[in-house]
């Protein structure tokens, strides 16, 4: 084991992938000499050339769109999109074609692919270089949506990403590139579809996701000063979503709160909700379902309101509050 | 077509101005004043002030993520814009867009913008509606060379000349999308050339020249005016500073850079206005301090101004 960055176990897992299996490879604006505009893809052109670690014109929507076509032609692309908020660019690509393929053609083909994103607030990049909306992409079927948030996952994800044999959308909270923790130095992979206990606890569940389990898992500590014991929950995927871990957990706490980065209202958290509610676990609740997330406006640039523009640690701490009076 | 001494001097001071902008918005950024972003100017001033020197006052443009110049030069409020950098209430977005987001719609500036090629439609839009309404407006759009290869570009240059759309578009070549060459981004030599395939005009111009600039943009302004539809303008032009605020320049050499900066566009006008007896050095000194004055005086009253209250966090989201 060692303590590594999130942004070094990804680059590892990218560069254990693109050694083991020679259709990998990567394509996206600036990730050559530059390394990716946050650094993810550094030194990797030097290792494979530019064949493999390919820098694209400013195209997002060709660029994905031939991912899809070497997807299908038998190659494994990784696209880097450089901000989540470009992804939008893409969306004829990805959500028309790359994720209709397969059922459209009758299941004959296989579009194995991944782009992944960096998304996220708290950089005072402003309205079109801040959002998070990877429940968005959940909503298609035939996509699959993976939103890691440690170190350990991260790279245990993206390789399982890429071996997978369907469109996979790989959002990076660019918040976490800097957070450290502890990697295995043996290889591993980490099935998609499987949520972690992040913390066990047994008065209140946290459903969190991405850069929101780092803050759920502070919430839990300053709470646990006050005796309140916190179980928290990290889907990792948010499709496949594993329900049954969630569900399990409810049934034993009997309250639950839902924390995400995306814009609260039609966010992925409404699903988890209705899920808990639409189950076994409804019968153990002994509050109501609660769910916290983006405020409903753009990012605002100003730090101190964008700060207020998605939950923070003491939202968190406040609700779990709430949820127990 | 003749400029007027008055009209090259307000060309040199807005060069002037959009450089000392710039240079102090780096200084705020080291020192930690200015949060997020920014990507300058510095090295292009001509190609901002020499198109927009080209339009009538109530004209519109649209700018880019480098837009700070194009601001000043369509009229922008220095107090305002680094009350807006700095995050205030004052700020010309309420401090809610920073750098990347600009706008000023009573000079007719339609915003920077964030995605890379996303005003050029807006500025088609806008050319679109001065059409219908017939308003007499030429509308601007200013876009990088990176810009070129966005579908987007070709989608709407594709229709403005269709609808012969009261739009120049003006790229500004500076030779690099972030840290990709433009020969490795461009199959075409020069973005001009796409002009051939969208049946408009396409010239090419020295963007380090204001008054190259200047009469290539006028004369496709007033072709717009008249009527006749849209050009292509490219100027080539050259960022000194890194592409954002962190940039090791790995992509390109030392020499390069001291290169275009010989080709300055600010000390070449001066030379020239000395040269042609417009302005003596003292006056052109005369009018350099007055903007250093200027930009004290803006940066004084941006940190003075007010932070924006958590209590109008969402004011503004719906009309
Ligand atoms: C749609 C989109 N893709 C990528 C980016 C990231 N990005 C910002 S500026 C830039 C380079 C733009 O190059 P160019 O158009 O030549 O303008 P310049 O920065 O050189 O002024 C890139 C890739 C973006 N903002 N929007
Ligand atoms: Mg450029």
């Amino acid at each position: 084991m060692a303590e590594k960055l999130y942004i070094e176990a990804l680059r590892e897992g990218l560069r254990e992938e693109l050694l083991r299996d020679e259709r990998v490879f990567l394509l996206g604006e600036d990730i050559g000499i530059y390394g990716g505009a946050f650094g993810v893809t550094k030194g990797l052109v030097q290792e494979f050339g530019e064949e493999r670690i390919i820098d694209t014109p400013i195209s997002e929507q060709a660029i994905t769109g031939i991912a899809v076509g070497a997807a299908v032609a038998g190659m494994r692309p990784v696209v880097e999109i450089m901000f989540f908020d470009f992804l939008t660019l893409a969306m004829d690509q990805l959500i028309n074609q790359g994720a209709k393929i397969r059922y459209m053609f009758g299941g004959k083909a296989k579009v194995p692919m991944v782009v992944r994103a960096p998304m996220g607030c708290g950089t005072g990049a402003a309205a079109q270089h801040s959002q998070s909306f990877p429940g968005v992409f959940a909503h298609f079927p035939g996509l699959k949506v993976v939103m890691p948030s440690t170190p350990y996952d991260v790279k245990g994800l993206i390789k399982a990403a890429i071996r997978d044999d369907n469109p996979v959308l790989f959002a990076e909270h660019k918040l976490l590139y800097r957070v450290k923790g502890e990697v295995p130095d043996e290889e591993y992979v980490i099935p998609l579809g499987k949520a972690d206990v992040k913390r066990k606890g047994k008065d209140v569940t946290v459903v969190a996701g991405s850069i929101m389990v780092l803050r759920a898992l502070e919430a839990a500590e300053e709470l646990e000063k006050e005796g309140i014991d916190v179980e928290v929950i990290d889907p990792r995927t948010l499709k496949p979503l594993d329900m049954k871990t969630i569900i399990d957990s409810v049934k034993k706490t009997g309250r639950v709160l839902i924390v995400e980065d995306d814009p609260v209202s039609f966010g992925w958290g409404a699903e988890v909700a209705a899920g808990i509610v639409g189950s076994e676990a409804f019968d153990y609740l002994d509050a109501p379902v609660k769910r916290l997330g983006g405020l409903d406006i753009p990012i605002p640039y100003n730090p101190n309101l964008e700060r207020h523009a998605v939950p923070q640690v003491e939202d968190i701490v406040k609700a779990v509050k709430d949820l127990l009076r | 077509m003749e400029l007027t001494a008055e009209k090259k001097l307000w060309m040199y001071r807005k060069m002037y101005e959009i450089r000392c902008f710039e240079l102090e918005v780096d200084k705020l950024f080291k020192a930690n004043m200015i949060w997020g972003t920014c990507h300058l100017s510095v090295g292009e001033e001509a190609t901002a002030v020499g198109a927009i020197a080209a339009l009538k006052e109530d004209d519109m443009i649209t700018s880019t993520h480098r837009g700070h110049g194009h601001c000043i030069a369509k009229g922008g409020k220095l107090p305002r814009m680094f009350a807006e950098l700095l995050g205030k209430e004052t700020g010309y977005c309420r401090g809610r867009g920073g750098s990347m987001h600009i706008a000023d719609i009573e000079t007719g500036n339609l915003g920077a913008n964030g995605i890379v090629g996303g005003g050029i439609p807006i500025a088609t839009g806008a050319a679109l509606a001065s059409k219908m309404k017939k308003d007499g407006k030429v509308t601007l759009c200013f876009f990088g060379d990176g810009a070129n290869n966005q579908g987007v570009f070709h989608e709407s240059l594709n229709i403005a000349s269709l609808w012969k759309l009261p739009v120049v578009y003006v790229c500004e070549n500076n030779q690099y999308g972030m840290s990709v060459a433009f020969k490795k981004s461009t199959a075409a030599e020069n973005v001009a050339d796409r002009a051939a395939a969208y049946n408009m005009p396409g010239e090419i111009v020295d963007g380090n020249d204001v008054e190259a600039i200047y009469f290539a943009v006028k004369k496709a302004v007033d072709r717009a005016r008249r009527g006749e539809g849209p050009s292509l303008i490219e100027a080539k032009t050259y960022r000194w500073l890194g592409h954002s605020k962190s940039d090791a320049n790995v992509y390109r050499t030392k020499e390069e850079i001291e290169e275009w900066k010989e080709r300055c566009p600010i000390k070449r006008y001066r030379a020239k206005l000395v040269e042609e007896g417009v302005a003596t050095e003292e006056e052109l000194d005369k009018i350099e301090k007055e903007v250093e004055r200027e930009i004290q005086e803006a940066i004084e009253y941006a940190k003075n101004s007010p932070e924006p209250s958590v209590e109008d966090i969402a004011d503004g989201v719906y009309a």
